[in-house]
């Protein structure tokens, strides 16, 4: 069990990675998909925008602008922004808490495959009759009306792919809970792995409700039901309910795992521990809960009556001041710090303010009688890319920076990523800046085109230029990408010098174990520990040993596959196509068949020998940075 | 940890379904599971307050037209009953008694199964003498979604028991399986929990409301 660095065939690399449970290389598989699909969204946008440069466009149609707006936000959120997230869940957290590997590495697989089978069924529907058009939130008024099979396509693949987020957050709770190294207690946790806790245990919570309204919007296209029909005594308004409640949560999935990335490479990059560790951990915990009392404030037009809204206005704005906690923290974290600017640390600083925009806007729209004034307008549209990608987005960047050398041993040029901070940052601000005055001029969202002399015309164009500032942004960070790969320059274990936390204590990229001896944990930020007492290794909790590594499995992307072909079936049923209801059975025959083999089929791992683990240590003397 | 090493009455550990790390993983992950369980059969059971008697014309069948208690008591104590004989096999799991585990798994197994036939005459009664279908109206489907996800559960439960006491049937406990025939059972006790809730809202309710 020598890595001795071998020449691998190309075939047998994919077969690696098709097979892989070592959450370092699903977390690159994350990347890659998520970022495929995040480029897919990009494009969409920029469709979007081209259509809405000038007024009365002709640039795409009416139906297909329906189609790339719907699919633009379902990929950016569900196929993009989440899944690079769990990408760097995978890639860091366990090495944060000083974990040899995930609690459960063949659901972590299976996780993958689901997101990655369900995402491409998604964007089949591009080529098999038309996308999905009811938008993203899909409003049962408008889905059951949907013709084509573009509202199936979103139903069946959304579902497949939320399977696989379930499991991904089971999986880190349970990791976060039973896996952490001797001495790494809740409180000395860094809060990338809190903020992973917590995003995972809203995962858990917030997840089903979209299975059940999935289930029913299926049922109703596809098998005749009436949930949402209301001449058979349904009721659209469920739906909604639903799916902001699954939806509220979902967007502090998004915003926590950013927060925790942002508190890494403040502390990090102003040499500073966290300010506030305890107040950060608790104001985490306290958006996780109140996120789930807010669902609501996306319904106040609705007309659920004052009480309701009075209540869910109240909450929502609660909800500013666990967040306010946060961003003053990060104040006090720089203030006073021996700074040092890199490109995640310009993000980083650039995020605070872009962020604050994004709530103060988000507040505004709290006040639920003023609401009904901006309800549907581009002051929506603005205020929510203002958090997400004011937020996510900038902490995706920020964290692929910050965290590639310890993913694939390279360092990103620092010259290349401050182009791409400022086209992107310049870009971002361009685009939806100007869209809260659109939207405040009474300019309605998801309208494909607008009239001449509004006063709409400069704004829109001004949009549509940041859009391209952005893009260009993307494609630099594409070319630092490949550049960065070409050169090859291998780094050390803490390429910026300043690391703090266990994964910093490892070569980059970590072993496939991860610890050789698991380190003995003595307080937050565990490795900066170690360094202030002239160390440069963590110190061991454990002698030398075997360790216990499980297999390796194709059984996840069967059980995935499965899932693929029984969604045709159910899809193509409706048409009375002769082949569809056996082509469902046999898919769900593929799925349960694979999940009975996998029960049945002992599974015990294999271990690594002490003696192999020793020889690594002479293998790798002198390659030591 | 040897997960075949042999074990005796003595020897077997207190714990057995949490002796090893993997066992315990998987007795946290399959809790997880199930409070994300929890809030998916909360959102039908919602949905089926919501769409309760909720019907396109006034000549379909209600919910006080439909339940019939003598049958649904009996579909009760079944699916109790067979709670309690899952409670008495893991009893014998923690005495390492393999064969009388796999007996009260058999008889659990048999009741699910009563419990199982008597739901599908439940409802082929509804369909023949109510015309009460899935697509009939919104009543409908919100009574078959929330009482046939439980059936699923059912036949999922069944069908992974069936797996487990065949599969182990030749190799007695050992560390690796023990955890296995454990988070079966908590399953099986949730479906059981998730079924009060139903005899409690959907046929109680439906006959008092």
């Amino acid at each position: 069990m020598s890595t001795i660095a071998q020449k691998r065939g190309f075939a047998s690399t994919i077969w690696d990675y098709l097979t892989t449970v070592d959450h370092k290389k699903i977390a690159i598989l994350y990347l890659i998909a998520g970022g495929f699909f995040f480029l897919l969204g990009g494009i969409e946008a920029m469709l979007i925008r081209i259509q809405l440069a000038v007024p009365n466009n002709d640039f795409v149609s009416a139906g297909f602008y329906n189609e790339l707006l719907t699919m633009h936000g379902t990929t950016m959120i569900f196929l993009a922004a989440m899944p690079l997230l769990l990408g760097f869940m995978n890639a860091i957290m366990p090495l944060q808490i000083g974990a040899r590997d995930v609690a459960f590495p063949f659901i972590n697989a299976l996780g993958f495959w689901l997101f990655f089978f369900g995402g491409v069924f998604l964007n089949l529907s591009w080529f098999l009759g038309g996308a999905p058009d009811a938008g993203w939130t899909s409003y049962a008024s408008l889905s059951l009306a949907s013709e084509g099979h573009g509202i199936d396509f979103y139903a069946l693949g959304l579902q497949i792919s939320g399977f696989g987020t379930l499991m991904g957050g089971i999986n880190f709770l349970v990791t976060i809970i039973n896996m952490r190294a001797p001495g790494m207690t809740y409180m000395r946790m860094p809060l990338f792995t809190w903020t992973t806790f917590v995003a995972s245990a809203l995962i858990l919570f917030a997840f089903p409700p979209l299975t059940a309204s999935i289930f029913m919007l299926t049922f109703d296209r596809m098998f005749g039901a009436n949930f949402f029909n209301v001449a058979a005594g349904g009721n659209t308004i469920i739906w909604e309910h639903f799916f902001w409640i699954f939806g509220h949560p979902e967007v502090y999935i998004l915003i926590l795992p950013a927060f925790g990335i942002f508190s890494e490479i403040f502390a990090t990059f102003s040499r500073k521990r966290l300010f506030g560790y305890s107040s950060m951990v608790f104001a985490t915990v306290l958006i996780g809960f109140l996120g789930f009392m807010v669902w609501a404030h996306h319904m106040f037009t609705v007309g659920l009556g004052p009480v309701a809204n009075a209540i869910f206005a109240v909450a929502t704005m609660a909800i500013a001041v666990p967040t306010g906690i946060k961003i003053f923290n990060w104040l006090l974290t720089i203030w006073g710090g021996s700074i040092k600017f890199t490109v995640p640390m310009i993000y980083a600083v650039a995020f605070i303010p872009s962020f604050v925009m994004g709530g103060v806007t988000g507040v505004m729209q709290a006040a639920a009688p003023a609401d009904y004034q901006y309800h549907d307008s581009y002051f929506i549209v603005a205020h929510f890319h203002y958090v997400i990608v004011g937020g996510v987005v900038l902490a995706l960047l920020a964290g692929t920076h910050f965290y590639w050398p310890k993913m694939f041993g390279t360092m990103l040029s620092e010259k290349i990523g401050k182009f791409t901070f400022f086209f992107f940052f310049v870009g971002f601000h361009l685009t939806f800046f100007v869209q809260h005055f659109l939207g405040l001029m009474g300019m309605p969202r998801r309208v494909w085109t607008f009239l001449p002399g509004q006063g709409l015309d400069t704004g829109n164009l001004v949009s549509s230029v940041g859009a391209a500032f952005m893009a260009i942004g993307v494609v630099s960070l594409l070319v630092n990408i490949v550049i960065t790969t070409m050169k090859n320059e291998r780094v050390g274990n803490d390429p910026w010098g300043d690391g703090r936390t266990l994964e910093w204590a490892l070569p980059s990229p970590a072993p496939f174990y991860n610890f050789k001896q698991l380190p003995l944990v003595r307080g937050l930020d565990a490795y900066w520990l170690e360094k202030m007492e002239g160390k440069d290794t963590l110190t061991p909790a454990e002698p030398i040993g075997d360790i216990h590594m499980p297999n390796p499995s194709f059984v996840p992307v069967v059980i995935s596959f499965g899932l693929f072909v029984a969604a045709f079936g159910a899809m193509y049923q409706v048409d009375d196509k002769p082949w569809a209801i056996p082509v469902l059975i046999i898919g769900l025959a593929i799925t349960f068949g694979a999940m009975l083999y996998r029960s049945i089929k002992d599974d015990h791992g294999f271990h690594i020998h002490k003696e192999d683990l020793m020889e690594d240590d002479d293998d790798n003397k002198g390659v030591k940075a | 940890m040897n997960a075949d090493e042999k074990y005796t009455p003595q020897t077997w550990p207190e714990g057995p379904e949490r002796a090893t790390l993997e066992g315990k993983n998987k007795f946290l992950g399959f809790w997880f599971f199930l409070g994300g369980e929890t809030v998916l059969f909360a959102s039908l059971f919602a949905t089926y307050i919501a769409l309760k008697d909720k019907v396109p014309s006034p000549d379909h069948a209600l919910a006080k037209d439909l339940f019939e208690l003598p049958l649904v008591f009996v579909m009760t104590m079944l699916l109790l009953t067979s709670s309690l004989t899952s409670v008495y096999a893991m009893y014998h799991l923690k005495n390492y008694d393999f064969k009388k585990m796999q007996l009260w798994l058999v008889i659990t197994v048999l009741l699910g199964l009563g419990f199982l036939g008597c739901e599908i005459y439940e409802f082929v009664h509804y369909y023949h003498a109510f015309d009460h279908t899935f697509t009939s109206s919104a009543f409908g489907s919100a009574f078959y979604t929330l009482t046939g996800f439980h059936g699923a559960h059912v036949i999922f439960g069944l069908a992974w028991f069936i797996a487990l006491i065949v599969r182990n049937a030749g190799r007695g406990l050992n560390l690796y399986n023990a955890p296995k025939f454990y988070v079966a059972s908590l399953y099986w006790h949730f479906i059981d929990v998730v079924w009060v809730f139903i005899f409690t809202v959907v046929y109680l309710m439906g006959m008092v409301g």
